[in-house]
């Protein structure tokens, strides 16, 4: 018996966790670089 | 090379370059991946699931790089002892674990229809998933490292060099050990894979390469303005103490 199985469940989950992934290392890393250029400006500010 | 070790010629390029690197990379990373989920046609023995070759491979080339950029960096650190190398060794490690698991996981859901199994404890796979302990090992010394105060510390640089062992054992494995994963595709001057394939997974690595590249800089830019805050805020405290001891010893003297 041959099992079938739909290739694009697994090609959407597929780029489903790959680009999700990618998006929350880019936004994150974004995010912390701006949080801690402003913190150091406003340190030099004083 | 030496000339970027200066912090602030680092910063005055990576300001600008950070932002290239990131439309860039999203931008020929996105269409590559439309590329290939659209235009590229079914494989002969794999059929549909080939397109998560786009995802898969680009990920996996950057999970190694990713290591070797920790070694690379650890080695110029040890060596010439560049003040930008610990930082940029830090910045690629969290990059070089996402990407790792990335592999893994599409790595998996590829498996299961291709090969009937989500995991084999084969070569390949199980050399990769040491990376990625690497990368978590690697991430936790080097945190450790920089709250104990030694963020110059020599034995994360160490560690970087030693992982560096496992990567000829990742691209060697489907050569030296019997596996389900199939062996290299592309090597140096020569191409197994059909253009159609081909030419849209060189462009998703190129694309997803710059969105490493991005990304390392933005680590980078946010570990080095946090040593910069972490020192100002510590000469701030200094003499602030220095003052408040010339105060009282003042008092002290108007005492006598």
């Amino acid at each position: 018996m041959r099992e079938v199985l739909d290739p694009w469940i697994f090609i959407w989950a597929s780029y489903g966790v790959g680009l999700g992934a990618v998006a929350l290392l880019v936004g994150w890393s974004w995010l912390s670089m701006k949080r801690a250029e402003r913190r150091r400006d406003e340190v030099r500010g004083r | 090379m030496h000339g970027f070790a200066n912090p602030a010629r680092f910063l005055r390029l990576a300001r600008w370059l950070t932002p290239l690197c990131l439309v860039a990379g999203l931008g020929l990373a996105a269409g590559a991946l439309a590329w290939g989920l659209t235009a590229a046609p079914a494989e002969r023995l794999q059929g549909e699931t080939v397109r998560i070759l786009f995802l898969h491979v680009p990920a996996a080339w950057l999970g190694m790089a990713g290591w070797m950029t920790i070694a690379a960096a650890s080695f110029t650190e040890i060596v010439w002892r560049h003040p930008l190398a610990a930082i940029a060794a830090r910045a690629a490690a969290a990059p070089g674990a996402v990407f790792t698991f990335v592999c893994l996981v599409t790595g998996s859901l590829w498996g299961r229809p291709a090969w009937g199994v989500w995991w084999v404890w084969d070569g390949r796979l199980t050399s990769m998933l040491v990376l990625l302990f690497l990368f978590l090992a690697y991430m936790a010394l080097a945190d450790a490292a920089v709250r104990a105060g030694e963020g110059q510390s020599r034995i994360p640089a160490v560690f970087g060099l030693v992982g560096a062992i496992n990567i000829p054992i990742i691209h060697y494995s489907v050569l030296w050990w019997n596996s389900l994963h199939q062996p290299p595709s592309i090597t140096l001057g020569n191409s197994a894979m059909a253009p159609a394939f081909l030419y849209p997974l060189l462009v998703a690595t190129l694309g997803f390469t710059l969105v490493f590249a991005g990304v390392v800089l933005m680590r980078m830019r946010a570990i080095l303005a946090n040593a910069q805050t972490e020192a100002r805020l510590r000469r701030k405290a200094l003499s602030a103490s220095d003052d408040s001891a010339s105060g009282d010893s003042a008092r002290d003297g108007d005492a006598f």
